[in-house]
């Protein structure tokens, strides 16, 4: 083969790459093994996970999933990760698709879904991409970032648009209160913005003056972009009402909604935005339509702006979709209903204050912030979170997420979270475990 | 052969071009170029006030099979785009050179105006690519 297409060796058709990209020889790999020493490799990992109870949010949440939405969802007639590529051939599936647009649509408040995105983080980045897109009136390519957004959230945004020109602009946060403070922004009136973000609610669990700032964002000719929990909008305001207009474009992370956590993965990202922007909505868009006879039918639309036609010009070159996820929050969320997905928020909610009640009874562990909140809370402990948390863990209890690996300015704290999953006996056991937690690092400190 | 007005100046792109008396231009898109196209579904002109160079894409006419973008014929500031294809853009194909309108320019230099195609020139290029 070599002698055919005029190579000496097979290095040479690796010649393109530089030598300081090509990977040095994989040693590091062990042998293969056989699907005997495989599935005993597993079993034994499987028993060292000894399922804690979990209080850890920050993006993804431990909801109860029914046990039919897997069994309807890895059924063969749905069982695929991707819309088909006869996607007209599929009516059953492009019409599971158009009904979870419609969900998201009213979920959100506004006219038009796609059929999801990769995740919550990149569902970020393709809306600041279509705001920068389609607010061609603001001739800026700025973005105001609020520092109340998800950090991981940030850091995918930024890589995915810095090197399209765009400037992500951060927005500082009022500290008593852990969202953005209005007051604040008066800064940024100088120069023109494409669009603000506005996460409701945010990376704390804070509720942002979301009316305020939406106003705030129009008034200066910028796009707004909501990221939300798709759980809290069954009780909060859908961005499609906030302020006077409502927001331009909301996303954000789907797991909630029927996907166990799985290790962080996989998840799907969900985005809706008004009518006058649905050409620059990027991914797969399903429509309803009537065949030659009068008959519904279900069809792909807006293809014209898709990749596979505007190549370089696309709305979006990772318009990936993930059909599998969409069809198990679709499930879910039919099984639910409206006021089952409110009744979850609602308890999740209720769940978190007994959380709260409990832990700042504990000498020493106080709220990081006064304010409204969903379902997820900032608290200060007296102790390092990194040497906390693995005591909890001892005693079964995933205590949280450790703020400070993020926010070091404000000494040790967690951000904790229940479900409606979590019982009362769970939240006494956390409450127990980390009083003496507690009481053992101070005795350390003190010895 | 679709039609190729004398009167108007053409572009390898598929645009036209009309000198209008107070020396701005109108800009569309060829008769030919709507035929290729198919039925139009969405026209989005350039914003007002766009300082344009020739050969810049700066609009875009959407068909049920493609987007595709329209160039600035010439150098100059948008001084109007066809708002009335907002809700008509089928009016590019039942009337390219009239209400099918998409943009006018103020050229910034007219002698880039003498540059362009005449009808026989871009009825030749046409019939080449046929």
């Amino acid at each position: 083969m070599l002698d055919a297409i005029g190579a000496e060796r097979i290095e040479d058709l690796f010649d393109e790459i530089p030598e300081s990209l090509r990977n040095a020889p994989i040693d590091a790999i062990p042998a293969g093994m056989t699907e005997m020493e495989v599935t005993q490799l597993m079993r034994r990992r499987a028993a060292q996970d000894v399922q804690p109870a979990c209080f850890v949010g920050a993006g993804a949440y431990d909801h109860h999933v029914p046990a039919a939405v897997w069994e309807i969802t890895t059924r063969g007639e749905f069982y695929s990760a991707y819309t088909p590529y006869q996607a007209e051939a599929s009516q059953g599936t492009l019409q599971l698709l158009y009904e979870f647009q419609t969900m998201m649509s009213e979920l959100t408040g506004l006219y038009a879904s796609n059929a999801s995105l990769y995740d919550g983080a990149t569902a970020l980045a393709e809306a600041v991409l279509m705001a920068v897109r389609s607010n061609r009136k603001a001739k800026s390519k700025r973005v105001l970032m609020p520092r109340s957004v998800h950090p991981y959230y940030r850091r995918v945004v930024e890589t995915i648009v810095a090197n399209q020109g765009i400037e992500l602009v951060e927005a500082p946060l009022d500290d008593t209160v852990g969202r953005i403070d209005p007051e604040a922004l008066g800064r940024f009136e100088d120069e023109p913005f494409a669009a603000v973000v506005i996460p409701q609610p945010n990376f704390f669990g804070a509720l942002e003056e979301v009316d305020r700032l939406t106003d705030w964002a129009h008034g200066l000719n910028a796009l707004v972009i909501a990221v939300c929990n798709p759980i809290a909008l069954a009780l909060l305001t859908p961005p499609g009402e906030w302020g006077s207009e409502g927001a331009d474009i909301a996303c954000g992370e789907g797991q909630p909604l029927g996907i166990p956590l799985s290790s962080g993965g996989p998840y799907f990202g969900f985005m809706t935005t008004r009518k006058q922007h649905v050409r620059q909505l990027p991914g797969r868009i399903v429509g309803r339509t009537v065949d030659a006879d009068g008959r519904t039918g279900y069809t792909l639309t807006l293809q014209a702006r898709e990749q596979h036609i505007r190549r370089s010009k696309a709305t979006s070159n990772i318009c990936t979709n993930q059909g599998l996820m969409v069809t198990a929050a679709t499930v879910h969320l039919s099984l639910l209903g409206a006021e089952g997905l409110a009744r979850v928020a609602a308890v999740s909610h209720e769940r978190t204050r007994e959380l709260v009640q409990k832990l700042t009874a504990i000498d020493g562990v106080e709220r990081l912030f006064d304010g409204p909140f969903f379902h997820e809370v900032p608290l200060r402990i007296p102790a390092p979170a990194e040497e906390v948390l693995p005591m909890l863990a001892n005693r079964g209890v995933l205590g949280g997420y450790d703020l400070s690996q993020e926010f070091p300015e404000w000494g040790p704290a967690l951000l904790v979270c229940a479900t409606e999953t979590r019982t009362s006996e769970e939240i006494d056991r956390f409450a127990a475990a980390l009083a003496d937690a507690l009481r053992n690092t101070g005795q350390r400190a003190r010895a | 052969m679709s039609q190729v007005p004398e009167d108007l100046k053409y572009t390898r792109n598929h645009e036209w071009v009309r000198v209008e008396a107070d020396g701005s231009v109108t800009v569309g898109i060829t008769e030919h170029a709507q035929e290729s196209l198919g039925d139009l579904v969405f026209v989005e002109p350039p914003e007002v006030g766009t300082q344009l160079q020739a050969e810049e894409a700066c609009a875009v006419v959407e068909s049920v099979k493609a987007a595709s973008d329209v160039y600035a014929p010439i150098s100059g500031e948008v001084t109007q785009g066809n708002e009335a294809l907002a809700d008509n853009p089928e009016t590019v194909n039942t009337d390219p050179y009239g209400d099918g309108w998409i943009m006018r320019i103020q050229p910034a230099d007219t002698s880039e105006i003498d540059g362009l195609l005449d009808a026989a020139a871009y009825q030749a290029l046409v019939a080449d690519e046929g």
